[in-house]
């Protein structure tokens, strides 16, 4: 159990209320409880308000492009079998202009911690839908309300049977850092699917909302029944189910990999007596 | 000069088996002690259609295909229809008895008379084997090996019988045709092509990581070091998008891998924002555009070299980078290795451009000297005070020390928006300054290491021929066929179009009494940089961009006319 002072006190872009607040808040729990060092762990972001997550810890970084979150730390994972790599980033950048990458780390189960700061609305960019939002959701990008239906991540991640799935909420956050936790645990994928109120943008789903909705998920639910958590994961309205939906048994994806099996790539250099063999099936 | 050459050109439908001739033949012809120029041509289908694949063969070195075809192999009637017109004088076209073949050069075989229908193209490559006077035990030797071990002793045996039964055919019925003289001794050499090149320069030089799409003509990149993945402990991803590719490539990268995409324009024209990305986040990361003609989807198995000012600009902002060009498939593999080594010394984005013709040329290759390739080391392993480490610390030369997370207690932080030296978020005008000039200064770097133009003849020649990256060995045998004609030719090759370095080439520009740019693509884009980045107008270019390789007969007949 590391002290959590270890992980600094930044001060954030977030504004007062965020549920952002709360979710770095369970973080920290959670990573002092697995002990994981900073210097151990590397935190990877796209763009956006919940993407600046990295920047608010001490913790090696990769902050890049708007999307992109999976695959950088998808690679990192690839080139470094030892370091925690945990993705924070928003449902655009994880759903929407990431989506593709969001199915293709389902369909690798790629061993990476995914947290989702589900909010269901653009922040950065002032209010436009994302694809979490609900039909008929009014912005001034969408003033006749969203015509498409809301994209569903828990379900799709269970239908692949990643690792891990789960759903947190920020108004609960010793709840949160317990799934938090969890997902740590987990070899393969472990997605935490975290609902959060926007306070400056989101007026439909807000703490109220979400709080009137949100019940927790008991011994009654057995995460390793896919019907079951298929159901459970569909369930999005008037009732919405916090805690682990689904366990996996998929392998995780970088113990395909060889190479990986003695440690970091950096830490290998070229084996010249191989190379030359190599060299020699071309004479 | 090279009237011993002989042109090959084995023709058919995709899925008829005229690769296998092709590469059996070509490292026969290797293995015998001759030179070799492949040019392949092929459709995008994968059955049907007509390809050719082209084996220029010399016992003294070549560097470049050329026009005409002295020993045709018709597997269709579609290739005699298309190629009877460029047959030399002297020529002959194998043919089986069914096709409708009737001209002098004609050879007619009843292939199926010697052997089961499933073996005929063994006896095309024994009957091309016998009249270029090659040993029948070579041919065997190398059909076997293609074939593979897992192929049942009977199999190998019915090919064999194959081949001895076309030898004794021609022999017995031979149509007259001149053997290829005797090659000097065959020395061990490589049969390699461009792309297969690249992927050996980088694995030599350490690559540990590599992210792609499948995409003409670049795929053979990734596919050879896939193959050899496991015995070098090289990480290899089939990524999802090109997006991804680039994204996941610069991840591993940052983790300390050197890492590498591979593509062609269109997939590249998807990497644009992570080009922009290994720019300001200064993760080293090389990049293999195999180019093709566009625009969009345009002749995907074809070739042509437009996309240099693709990719000299591609990535929103400023920040530095390389473009090495390589023009034969020896440079291909020296080049990628020092690109690898270049991309992490700069912290940033390099570049090795080739093109279909270059990725898909095998040729004989001496040995590849191992002892010059740079082994890169990722990262700054040495880090002074990792508990007050930053990962872009100011420095004159623009780099900062670089880290690798999780390798001691320095924590880096890496970003895509501007930042501090911490790797923070920031706006401040100041930090902006500081750390954009810091970044650009790089390019100070880049432009010391930059490989100078390769010219060869007069200093002061009557017409100076130059060019980039492919074209080299197509523009040297059309300067010596010119000189051989009496005229003062020299050449100049540009294997690094970015960054230039005006005294590396200017004074031999100004020098010549006329200079060409010779390039396959529309606008005589290397043409429009040099102009650009030292006032220097090329006066002539010859251009090609029908999707077809240059040739030294195409130059020959620009300049004529």
């Amino acid at each position: 159990m590391l002290d959590i002072a270890t992980y600094g006190e930044f001060e954030t872009a977030w504004c007062p209320g965020c549920g952002n607040h709360n979710l770095l808040k369970a973080m920290k729990k959670a990573l002092a409880a697995r002990d994981l060092a900073p210097k151990d762990l590397l935190m990877v972001g796209g763009i956006g308000q919940a993407a600046k997550t990295p920047q608010y810890l001490n913790a090696n970084a990769f902050c890049g492009l708007h999307g992109r979150s999976l695959p950088a730390a998808t690679g990192a994972r690839l080139a470094n079998p030892r370091i925690k790599v945990v993705v924070n980033s928003g449902d655009g950048c994880h759903y929407g202009e990431g989506g593709n990458h969001f199915l293709a780390a389902l369909r690798r189960n790629i061993d990476l911690t995914v947290i989702v700061h589900d909010n269901q609305v653009y922040g950065l960019t002032k209010g436009q839908a994302s694809p979490t939002s609900l039909e008929g959701f009014v912005t001034k990008t969408q003033p006749e309300g969203v015509w498409a239906a809301p994209f569903q991540p828990l379900a799709v991640a269970v239908l692949h049977r990643v690792s891990f799935v789960a759903r947190g909420f920020t108004g609960e956050v010793d709840h949160l850092a317990g799934l938090f936790e969890q997902a740590l645990a987990v070899e393969g994928l472990a997605l935490v699917d975290v609902l959060q109120p926007c306070v400056s943008f989101n007026k439909v789903n807000t703490f109220k909302w979400y709080q009137e909705r949100v019940y927790h998920l008991d011994d009654s639910h057995d995460p390793t029944d896919f019907a079951a958590a298929l159901a459970k994961a569909q369930e999005f309205g008037q009732r919405i189910p916090l805690g682990v939906l689904w366990r996996g048994e998929r392998a995780p994806y970088s113990g395909h990999f060889p190479a990986l099996a003695t440690g970091p790539l950096h830490d290998q250099g070229v084996d010249r007596a191989a190379l030359e063999q190599v060299l020699e099936k071309y004479f | 000069m090279t009237k011993e050459a002989l042109n090959i050109l084995i023709g058919g439908e995709a899925g008829q088996g005229l690769v296998t001739i092709g590469q059996v033949l070509a490292k026969v012809l290797v293995r015998a002690g001759y030179h070799i120029v492949v040019t392949q041509d092929y459709m995008s289908r994968v059955r049907g259609g007509h390809n050719t694949y082209a084996i220029r063969v010399c016992p003294q070195p070549i560097h470049s295909l050329r026009e005409g075809v002295d020993l045709l192999i018709a597997l269709d009637q579609e290739t005699l229809e298309l190629h009877r017109g460029e047959l030399n004088p002297g020529a002959r076209a194998i043919a089986d008895t069914g096709l409708t073949c009737s001209e002098a050069a004609c050879y007619n075989v009843d292939f199926n008379a010697l052997t089961e229908g499933r073996y005929v193209n063994s006896v095309a490559l024994g009957v091309a084997g016998a009249l270029l006077g090659l040993d029948l035990e070579l041919v065997d030797e190398g059909l076997k090996e293609y074939l593979g071990k897992k192929k049942p002793q009977e199999v190998l045996d019915k090919n064999r019988a194959a081949l001895e039964a076309a030898y004794a055919h021609a022999q017995a019925n031979h149509p007259g045709f001149a053997p290829l003289p005797p090659p000097a001794a065959p020395r061990r050499r490589m049969i390699i092509n461009g792309n297969e090149a690249i992927a050996l320069g980088v694995l030599a030089a350490g690559l540990k990581f590599l992210a792609f799409y499948p995409m003409t003509p670049s795929t053979s990149i990734a596919q050879t070091v896939i193959n050899h993945a496991q015995a070098l402990g090289v990480v290899v991803e089939q990524a999802e998008d090109e997006i991804a590719a680039i994204n996941m490539a610069l991840g591993a990268s940052f983790a300390g891998a050197p890492a590498m995409i591979t593509t062609s324009g269109g997939g590249f024209a998807l990497m644009a924002e992570g080009v922009s990305l290994a720019g300001i986040s200064e993760t080293p990361l090389l990049l293999a555009v195999v180019q093709r003609p566009g625009p969009a989807t345009g002749l995907p198995t074809r070739t042509e070299q437009a996309d240099l000012e693709f990719v000299l600009h591609a990535g929103h902002g400023e920040f530095p980078r390389a473009i090495l060009a390589p023009g034969s498939v020896e440079e291909c593999f020296h080049l990628a290795a020092q690109a690898l080594a270049l991309a992490e010394a700069s912290q940033g984005p390099v570049f090795i451009l080739s093109d279909q013709y270059l990725a898909d040329s095998y040729r004989a290759v001496e040995p590849l000297d191992l002892e010059a390739v740079e082994v890169v080391r990722a990262g700054e392993r040495a880090i002074a005070d990792p508990e007050a480490y930053v990962r872009y610390a100011p420095a004159a030369d623009g780099l900062s020390p670089r880290a690798l997370p999780g390798q001691s207690a320095a924590l880096v932080r890496a970003d895509s928006d501007e930042h501090t030296p911490e790797g923070l978020i920031t706006e401040a005008a100041a930090v902006r300054l500081a750390q954009q000039t810091k970044r650009l200064a790089k390019h100070g770097l880049l432009l010391e290491r930059t490989l100078a133009p390769v010219f060869s003849g007069p200093e002061h020649p009557e017409l100076l021929l130059v060019g980039w990256g492919a074209s080299q060995g197509v523009i040297a045998e059309a300067a010596a066929e010119l000189r051989a004609r009496g005229k003062q030719v020299a050449t100049g090759h540009f294997r690094q179009p970015w960054p230039l370095k005006a005294d590396q080439f200017l004074p031999r520009l100004r020098a010549a009494r006329q200079v060409v740019m010779v390039e396959a693509n529309a606008t005589g884009q290397m043409a429009r940089l040099i102009r650009r980045e030292t006032g220097f107008e090329i006066p002539r270019l010859v251009l090609r961009y029908d999707g077809r390789p240059l040739t030294p007969e195409y130059i020959l007949r620009a300049l004529a006319g």
